[in-house]
């Protein structure tokens, strides 16, 4: 009988813990396919983040390290600068984890151009704690610690990430997706096998973020949830490519 | 037997680890060590290694976690207030036991402190410096040599115990010249199967992980930890004993401290009183036999240390308190003078023992 | 046991540093124990600078030198601050041309050298330092052209080997100095 669908060897036979609904599972599920595709889970190294997708090492079939909150982009630093030949290293981090405790890690990571590739998972509120508020939460967004809505008088506004970035020379590749829809998940996984290719090509630092949703922490059924995100935070996190340097060199 | 060479302390440190096989470094500028970076700066690119300038301590602490996990010898290196920003990435390695050479020469604290030589991250290094129940190695050198020869050894003990071993030195013996000889024998290949280096699809994934979400997962994790500490308690301490054979009275220093008592020591010999030093080289493991002996024999203890007096309560554990413990001591980033030293021993002697 | 306690002092860019590199080097090279201690700080950033040298036949405690044998006074703060500290019986050298006071200290010996002048007069750029090391070494009766010799080799790195033939003439102006 001819096989029409089967899980990617890059992923293990664990059980995920993530809750339904939840879009974490598809976002492994691209990231495991690229690296089978692309052939390279044996040189792969992919470093946890704290939040959420703590346990991904468990996840994953290739080598993991689990780095402290915020950390990865360093870890993933040493570890490629380890063997920049052989490892292919990816992050796969949260919002609290990239944009908020970790974004001196991340900012320098992307001005080295470090030769990695980062998965960034935006959900715009902190899970894995129970639904504080994120770097990332909107205005009026209501959470745990921002009961009455994001008040950005008080805390501030949240950090569009990628163009953030996108002003540093350093960095090669910046690409917002999200993954609500099958013709989206698509399209995601096209930006997330480039970012890995970028790194097998020597070409540089590439993140691929990815506007998801919680509906767990947003308390909306898993339907809602998308709705929501189709609503409140793609007009706030408009998709797209904000950098692209292998594009700009092929134009020339 | 090589040439010796005048060198500073700072950069016996950075050329021994090279020799030790070392090929990353991470770092961040903090006098008094900055010459280690800047050595490294310099040699890494011309012998295939990997100088990098991190963003902060925090970042360099976890670049060397990455480059660790992988299996590969790694080091960083800073100065007091640095230390406590790596210490996050200290107890994250020892969670996922990982071997590192971390080196603190230290200066004057506690906050930005100052820049002049102290002993006072004693309590800091010994007992680990971050979260959680662990232990790191620390290797207190007393001279140029010492912070050359002790780096390799502290490689080799990273890697035997999978754990993090620090050199712990002050301004002074990072910015002093002495003559050393770098003739060390080629490092040994440690097997490190445990390592995140690729499966080349031939093995089972490896995991380099602290988080152990099942407190009876966690709590074996931690006793075999301590197995592995208590072994090491039993191995490898290391110390040196000077002029201890008469002694009644037995002074007790490590590093620049150390070569500042041998004088007031050599001073009251000469005056006729008794007295002898044990210099811990190992501040963990201490030293513990040596007390425990002389404690049957000496009427008591001095303490020098340039803090307020940390290492002196190992000394009131490691002789159970049998003899009295005193304490010489200057802070700040001032060293005592030999004189300073001597007139404790002075006082200590005419008091039959007592300060 | 014969050990000599040296501190040399004066204003960072006077290469008090150097000075003290190149006495220990040369106790090395001739198999003597030795240490060598900057100070450190502020005043690797202009200001004074001084260094401790032991040279010592027994191996070396402290390093730090608080009652030098020898002291070198490159500047006035200098000697206002460390002639008090020089052994009963110590030698103090002085750079004439920027310390116009004399040495209040009767329990001890003193040379005047003019060395910045001396410096300036005979082309030798900066050595001022290296005028008074050669006049040191000539007093010590430790003055030896061949262990000169090898010890610039060993601290001018081949790179400024240009420099070698100035500190000579350097050492040597100091040691004829009457």
């Amino acid at each position: 009988m001819a096989v029409v669908f089967e899980k990617p060897h890059a992923l293990t036979d664990v059980p995920m813990h993530y809750c339904p609904g939840c879009t974490h599972g598809i976002i492994h599920r691209l990231v495991a396919e690229v690296i089978d595709e692309l052939g390279i889970e044996g040189r792969t190294i992919g470093i946890a983040p704290v939040g959420c997708s703590v346990m991904a090492y468990d996840y994953f079939n290739c080598d993991m390290i689990e780095a402290a909150h915020g950390r990865a982009p360093a870890v993933a630093t040493g570890v490629k600068r380890a063997d920049p030949d052989k490892h292919i290293v990816f992050t796969y981090q949260g919002d609290g984890d990239l944009a908020s405790i970790g974004m001196a890690e991340t900012v320098h990571a992307a001005a080295r151009n470090e030769n990695i590739t980062i998965i960034f998972v935006n959900n715009a509120i902190y899970g894995m704690t129970g639904g504080q508020m994120a770097p990332t939460s909107l205005p009026g967004q209501v959470t745990q610690t921002s009961p009455y809505g994001r008040d950005v008088n008080h805390c501030g506004y949240p950090i569009r990430v990628c163009e953030m970035l996108s002003e540093l020379e350093g960095a090669t590749y910046l690409e917002r997706v999200t993954v609500n829809n099958v013709a989206n998940i698509r399209k995601a996984k096209k930006a997330i096998k480039k970012a890995f290719q970028n790194q097998i090509d020597g070409k540089g630092f590439s993140l691929v973020e990815v506007v998801s949703t919680c509906p767990t922490n947003w308390g909306l059924t898993p339907k809602d949830a998308l709705t929501w995100l189709e609503e409140n935070m793609l007009p706030y996190y408009p998709l797209g490519v904000y950098k692209d340097k292998t594009a700009e060199e092929d134009a020339k | 037997m090589a040439e010796k060479v005048l060198m500073k302390g700072n950069e016996a440190i950075a050329e021994a680890a090279i020799c030790a096989g070392c090929r990353h470094y991470f770092g961040y500028p903090i006098t008094p060590q900055t010459e280690i970076a800047a050595y490294m700066a310099k040699k890494m690119p011309k012998i295939g290694g990997c100088f990098l300038q991190a963003e902060s301590e925090v970042a360099a602490i976890n670049m060397v976690y990455g480059v660790s996990a992988t299996g590969k010898r790694v080091m960083t290196s800073s100065s007091s207030p640095g230390i406590s920003l790596k210490a996050e990435g200290l107890s994250y390695m020892a969670g996922a036991d990982l071997p590192a050479l971390v080196v603190n020469v230290q200066r004057g604290g506690p906050g930005l402190g100052g820049i002049q030589p102290s002993q006072s991250d004693y309590f800091q290094a010994t007992r680990g410096g971050g979260h959680g129940d662990y232990r790191m190695i620390v290797l207190a050198p007393a001279s140029v040599q010492e912070m050359a020869s002790l780096t390799v050894k502290g490689f080799d003990l990273a890697d035997k115990y999978r754990m993090t071993a620090m050199i712990l030195a002050d301004g002074t013996m990072g910015q002093m010249m002495e003559p050393v000889s770098l003739d060390f024998p080629e490092p040994e290949k440690v097997e490190k199967p445990w390592a995140t280096n690729g499966t080349d699809m031939a093995r089972e994934h490896n995991i380099v992980n602290s988080l152990f979400l099942q407190p009876d997962a966690l709590e074996r994790t931690n006793f075999e930890r301590y197995e592995r500490y208590a072994y090491i308690e039993q191995h490898e301490a290391m110390w040196e004993e000077y002029r201890m054979e008469d002694a009644e009275i037995c002074v007790t220093a490590f590093g620049i401290a150390s070569r500042v008592a041998k004088n007031a020591i050599n001073e009251a010999r000469k005056q006729g009183i008794k007295v002898g030093m044990i210099r811990p080289i190992t501040l963990w493991p201490f030293p513990v036999a040596p007390f425990k002996a002389a404690a049957d024999k000496v009427k008591s203890f001095i303490s020098v240390e340039l803090s307020m007096g940390q290492m002196i309560e190992d000394i009131k554990l490691a002789t159970e308190c049998k003899k009295p413990v005193y304490l010489c001591n200057r802070a700040g980033g001032i060293i005592p003078s030999p004189d300073e030293v001597l007139a404790a021993i002075v006082k200590a002697n005419e008091n039959g023992g007592d300060l | 046991m014969s050990q000599t306690q040296f501190l040399f002092s004066g204003f960072g860019g006077q290469g008090i540093l150097f000075a003290g590199k190149f006495l220990a080097y040369k106790g090395m090279m001739e198999d003597r124990q030795v240490s060598w201690l900057p100070s450190y700080g502020p005043e690797m950033r202009g200001g004074t600078a001084s260094c401790s040298v032991i040279l010592s036949d027994e191996p070396v405690g402290s390093p730090i030198v608080t009652r030098p044998d020898v002291l070198v006074a490159m500047n006035l703060p200098s000697l206002d601050k460390f002639e008090s500290a020089v052994a009963p019986g110590g030698i103090i050298f002085v750079d004439s041309t920027l310390v116009e006071r004399k040495v209040q200290r009767t329990d001890v010996t003193t040379y005047y050298i003019p060395a910045t002048k001396m410096a300036a007069d005979n082309n030798l750029g900066n050595l001022a330092n290296m005028i008074i090391v050669g006049k040191l070494l000539s007093v010590l009766g430790e003055y030896d052209a061949d262990s000169i010799a090898t010890t610039l080799g060993k601290v001018i790195s081949a790179r400024k080997a240009n420099l070698l033939d100035v500190n000579r003439t350097a050492l040597q102006l100091g040691a004829d100095f009457e």
